[in-house]
């Protein structure tokens, strides 16, 4: 990597940290966002201009494309939409984000070289997939929960025994995928199905006044996700952006819960003590 | 246990910057007052879109003829811009009307 690129990533991660710590005060909350935003165009701008790689010019213009049709929808939405739904926009970006950490896993679960690589590059790998694949699919439903397409809480008998059995379920199989080295097409799409029906089974059963700690939990997730892809590219601006994402979201949701009078511990389990009953609150 | 040693003097410069970057995380959101709670939501949902350098990453080192490569790059490519720019555009609203109610 360019020593310059390296420059670039090391401005936007400042831009990040700075722009944050701004957005968390009335006055210059508006500048902060503007700064991370610039950090980010930045940041973007660098990744596909400076570098030593030999590129095809068909694979820059489809990055154009990629990025103009992106940014015409993501502007679109996000200056169309009215401000009641707002929460539910959020959720859907973030799930947005989550799905192209899953893809990017994908691609490079096919370009490694499973059979002979290290332990650290395929959990690094199928974590991407798994925790983007739980974003993706738990933010479209706390979107559709907010839009009122998905109808009230859901209740599966005994949901958090089988939540946790499933979530156990798709480590274990992974933890054999990595242990293994198996190089199987089929348990990578059964790790990816497992992960986005986990991310549905976890947001089900959780009430819709509680779908913004939901979503900010799962932004946090999808800050992690960022942050183990760029483990894998040792990419510095999306490790330190993720990671600061995924401390601050999880910071967030707590205060949040805070701001409720909740735990977070009664949204998550909050319905899994009989309707009416306040034992899961503290 | 071995291997765990291993992963850890291999990655010791990712397990500090890991480190340092949750305590800079936390300790910047400390004691936010609740109005802010959702533009700062949606502030670090769009930076958790950075996820897009590794979509560009992906198609900048797919060959031209994987096809699946290139595919689904492209869709992780868009997915991760409108996660960028619809993020940072949410946010910028939500922070006008905060300003025209003060």
């Amino acid at each position: 990597m360019s020593i310059i690129l390296s420059i670039i990533y090391l401005i936007a991660t400042v831009t990040f940290i700075v722009g944050l710590k701004k957005l968390g005060h009335p006055d210059t909350a508006k500048s902060g966002n503007l700064i991370a935003a610039g950090g980010m165009g930045l940041a973007i701008v660098g990744t596909i201009f400076v570098h030593d790689l030999e590129v095809p010019t068909l694979i820059y213009v489809l990055i154009g494309v990629a990025i103009l049709v992106g940014s015409i929808i993501g502007g679109l939405i996000a200056v169309k939409v009215e401000m009641t739904k707002m929460p539910e926009l959020v959720s859907l970006f973030n799930g947005f984000g989550g799905a192209s950490a899953a893809l990017i896993g994908i691609v490079e679960f096919g370009n490694a070289d499973i059979k002979a690589a290290s332990a650290s590059i395929v959990s690094t790998i199928l974590s991407a997939i798994i925790i983007g694949a739980i974003t993706f699919s738990g933010s479209l439903i706390a979107w559709g929960k907010l839009n009122g397409s998905v109808k009230s809480v859901i209740k599966i008998p005994q949901y958090n025994i089988v939540n946790n059995l499933f979530i156990i379920a798709i480590v274990a199989l992974g933890a054999y995928v990595v242990v293994g080295n198996i190089d199987s097409q089929i348990l990578l799409y059964l790790l990816l199905v497992g992960g986005l029906v986990y991310g549905i089974l976890f947001v089900l059963p959780i009430g819709g006044a509680d779908m913004p700690v939901v979503i900010s939990l799962l932004n946090s997730l999808t800050g992690i996700a960022a942050a183990i892809t760029g483990v894998l590219y040792n990419n510095m601006v999306m490790l330190v952006g993720g990671i600061l994402v995924g401390s601050a979201g999880i910071i967030l949701t707590v205060a949040m819960c805070k701001a409720m009078n909740r735990t977070l511990a009664s949204v998550i389990f909050g319905s899994f003590t009989a309707s009416g009953s306040v034992e899961g609150v503290n | 246990m071995n291997e765990l040693i291993e992963f850890i003097s291999n990655n010791l410069q990712i397990i500090y910057i890991v480190i340092l970057s949750i305590f800079v995380g936390v300790e910047i959101i400390k004691s936010i007052p609740a109005v802010l709670h959702t533009p700062l939501m949606s502030g670090a949902n769009a930076l958790s879109g950075v996820v897009i350098v590794g979509a560009i990453l992906v198609m900048l080192h797919s060959n031209p003829t994987d096809y699946v490569a290139l595919v689904l790059g492209f869709i992780a490519v868009v997915l991760g811009v409108l996660n960028v720019v619809g993020g940072f555009a949410v946010t910028n609203r939500m922070l006008d009307m905060f300003k025209k109610k003060k």
